[in-house]
């Protein structure tokens, strides 16, 4: 089950979850992937030890895409 | 996956050069010669008081006090980049945003994170270490320290509210994504040696410096 979590006052939020095979739950998930962007999240996956990827398409056999705030300067 | 390579941060600040080893020890230089600036005038000048009048020795030392205090007040800056922000949530939020911020780091990350509330994190540039709002990058071949405030947009709604775990995820995830464009984005809030920001560091913080220096000194890091 792959899960589409956002960083939130909770800890994280789950967005959406779904199964690459079940294109119901896909099609839910890239609706709400798309709609945070557009709150202003950005989607980060994990893309091996250290390293992570910004995307802008809902990764579907990503096992967890992390929604982040942007970040600024102090 | 359509993957972005740059931090999306990075396009506002166009005017910015982009950080690298190179800018890194521009920058490092540029410090150092703050700092000699700094402290040079007022020795110089308790030099020439004492041997003027020896009678002006409480000027003397007022100057050497100088000397000595405006670097400590640098390194103090830098130090505070590393001190815990925003209010504190309530418990189950904070435990839950440490419990994935544990699932992005190693068994030893988290341990350090939860004795120090840092986490420390290897990168190309040199070894990371990541707080609430900001990060400290040790560089170079002495491992020089630099210090960066950087924090989640307080311009967007629910900033001011996020639990420390998640403050240091969106940090790191940012760090790992695109390691330069998070220095750049970052502002530079002082560069120098690591035992001067050691000292101003809180003691319960000191033993994560310990451990990014270890790191970084035994050659486990890619740095320079």
């Amino acid at each position: 089950m792959s899960k589409l979590i956002r960083m939130d006052h909770t800890g994280h939020s789950t967005v959406a979850e779904w199964t690459p095979g079940d294109p119901a739950a896909v099609e839910a998930a890239v609706t709400a992937f798309r709609a945070e962007l557009d709150r202003g999240y950005l989607a980060m996956v994990s893309a091996g030890p250290g390293q992570a990827e910004q995307v802008r398409e809902l990764p579907v056999d990503a096992d967890l895409v992390i929604l982040r705030l942007p970040l600024a300067g102090g | 996956m359509a993957a972005v390579e740059v931090l999306p941060e990075v396009e506002a600040l166009y005017w910015r050069t982009r950080v690298d080893a190179a800018r890194l020890r521009h920058q490092g230089r540029l410090w150092t010669l703050i700092a000699v600036f700094h402290v040079v005038p007022f020795l110089g000048a308790a030099a020439l008081l004492m041997a003027v009048q020896p009678l002006a020795l409480p000027v003397a030392l007022a100057c050497v006090a100088h000397a000595w205090v405006i670097p400590e007040l640098y390194a103090q800056r830098g130090a505070n980049v590393l001190r815990p922000r925003g209010r504190q949530p309530d418990a189950a939020s904070e435990q839950r945003s440490v419990g994935l911020l544990g699932d992005l780091v190693g068994h030893d990350a988290r341990e350090l994170h939860a004795r120090t509330g840092l986490v420390l994190e290897p990168g190309r540039l040199g070894t990371w270490l990541v707080g609430e709002a900001g990060a400290v990058l040790l560089h170079g071949r002495r491992g020089r320290a630099y210090c960066y405030c950087i924090k989640v947009d307080a311009n967007h709604p629910g900033a001011g509210e996020l639990p420390s775990g998640d403050r240091i995820a969106h940090l790191l995830l940012a760090l790992r994504s695109d390691e330069q464009g998070f220095a750049t984005v970052a502002n530079l809030s002082f560069s120098g040696a690591r035992w001067r920001l050691r000292r101003r560091m809180r003691a319960e913080m000191r033993p994560a410096l310990d451990a990014a220096i270890f790191r970084f000194d035994s050659g486990s890091s890619t740095a320079n």
